[in-house]
């Protein structure tokens, strides 16, 4: 492919961030692409791992941040595990979506950022995960809310889905985690 | 054998199967499982996409609640394994997040809590001998596909699970039911379950992919010991069906759902009830051999 190179921020200010929140040395990156290859979304999207990298140390700015890689993602770890050099970039990749949430960039395809937040909003009130809650949240967010009504009713039924909302949780426990971690960089909102 | 054990959220709703199907099994082989008191969500995969360090002490409270039952933390739920195993993995290898995590905890935590799947005390505690003495319903005949997917295996270096191309822990337990695992090559591959709600075409499409491999492995049902696996594989099958014009019918069932019935624990116990693709395949094998079973 071609690599398109617009540089949004200071070159390479891009790569410095990334680095620091994922705690990751891109550096010792030599291109064997064995992360590309066992990618299960390379075939899906622009740039696959390796040429993520790449891009990134070319002074790659905020176009990495809209589409591409970071919204398709499945955090499957297949590039990491597979590294030789044991590049972490599945956490490059977490990294990529808090940066592109903290930089408040317009909502990317399938709206995860809206998902994660509708889904820690629960467990911020009740302590743990309230499926129905979070999934009602998201979609009426996406406006997507016709998605999968064909199978709410019959999971329902089964009880593969909770009605009612979680109890027993150290409630308290949780909140302090969340005001921690608001207080640090206003994350889990 | 006692632990604590940490059921984890989708145990109460969209994996009630996984959750009642352990505890069938724990108390059908005297392994006694000790509800952690006031458990509360790891954070699961939204909330390492959002801020690690949040994810980290999420999961580390209940490993701290862990530590004072003085017991191995056992979780049955992939997901749950997975995001406990990393949080270890990060306590113990940066002081940064050791700080954070206490910090934000209120307390200190070094990363020591032994995390296990429910599978591994199976294997490793339990055994295979012990576990063959307990089994009165072989399924014999029964031909089932073992599969992973990501988070019993990778990060390697945090879970440390089993060999992470090749893992073989699930066709051992497989094994021991008296079914047969088939030979493919799709058991790590991912299932696409982290997008299923917001891209979900991406998630049928990964998930049929590796139905369509284990079909071609002539399985009669894949094996799975996650339950965003068994989500993806399973519910999302009939979106599978719709997309590419095909019939699968592959029955999705957790190991301890066909552990459970080697055991000769009934269905209904095991949360078969719950599947939304019939296991009535899993089912037969299961009722067939009663008669067989003459070895005593
Ligand atoms: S596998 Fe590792 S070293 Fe090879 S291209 Fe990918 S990140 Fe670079
Ligand atoms: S974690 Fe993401 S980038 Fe890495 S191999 Fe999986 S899908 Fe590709």
């Amino acid at each position: 492919m071609t690599t398109r190179i617009t540089k949004q921020n200071t070159p390479g200010s891009l790569l410095k961030a990334v680095q620091e929140k994922a705690d990751v040395n891109l550096g010792v990156c030599y291109q064997c692409r064995k992360c590309s290859i066992g990618c299960p979304v390379a075939g899906e999207i622009e740039s696959p791992p390796s040429e993520i990298i790449r891009r990134l140390q070319l002074g790659a700015g905020d176009e990495l941040l809209q589409t591409g890689l970071i919204w398709t993602c499945l955090s499957c770890e297949t590039c990491y595990a597979r590294c030789p050099n044991r590049i972490n970039f599945a956490a490059v990749v977490d990294a990529l979506k808090a940066i592109a949430v903290e930089k408040g960039v317009a909502k990317p395809e399938g709206d995860a950022p809206l998902f994660n937040r509708s889904f820690l909003n629960t467990v911020r009130s009740h302590g743990r995960a309230y499926d129905l809650k979070a999934i009602a949240m998201y979609k009426l967010g996406a406006g997507n809310l016709g998605q999968d009504m064909d199978k709410f009713p019959a999971m329902l039924k089964k009880g593969k889905i909770a009605i009612l909302p979680p109890s027993g949780a150290d409630k308290g426990k949780v909140k302090r985690i969340f005001e921690k971690a608001a207080k640090n960089k206003g994350a889990g909102r | 054998m006692k632990y604590a054990y940490y059921p984890g959220c989708s145990a109460h709703s969209t994996a009630r199967d996984m959750h009642e199907s352990c505890l069938a099994v724990s108390k059908a082989l005297g392994i006694e499982l000790n509800e952690i008191k006031g458990w509360t969500c790891c954070g699961a995969s939204s909330a390492h996409q959002t801020d690690r360090e949040l994810a980290a002490s999420l999961a580390c409270a209940n490993l701290l609640k862990a530590r004072q039952m003085g017991m191995d933390m056992v979780v049955n739920c992939a997901a749950c394994y997975n995001r406990s195993k990393v949080a270890n993995y990060e306590i113990v290898n940066s002081v940064q997040m050791r700080q954070s995590v206490a910090d934000s905890l209120g307390e200190p935590y070094d990363g020591s809590v032994p995390v296990r799947h429910f599978v591994e005390i199976l294997l490793k505690d339990l055994g295979v001998a012990a576990l063959r003495k307990k089994i009165v319903n072989p399924l014999t005949g029964l031909k089932a596909a073992a599969y992973y997917g990501c988070y019993l295996v990778r990060p390697p270096e945090a879970t440390g699970f089993d060999d992470p191309e090749n893992p073989t822990i699930l066709e051992r337990l497989i094994d021991v039911t008296g079914a047969e695992d088939v030979e493919w090559s799709g058991k790590v591959d991912c299932c696409g379950g982290m997008q299923n709600l917001t891209r979900t075409e991406i998630t049928v499409r990964r998930s049929a992919a590796v139905i369509e491999m284990a079909q071609a492995a002539g399985a009669q049902c894949v094996v799975v010991a996650c339950p965003m696996c068994q989500i993806s594989l399973d519910v999302r099958q009939a979106d599978m069906e719709k997309l590419l014009g095909k019939k699968y019918n592959m029955p999705v069932i957790y190991l301890t759902q066909l552990l459970g019935l080697a055991l000769g624990i009934s269905p209904e116990k095991l949360g078969f009830d719950k599947l939304m693709v019939s296991p009535a395949a899993v089912l037969k094998a299961a009722r067939k051999p009663v008669r067989q079973n003459v070895k005593g």
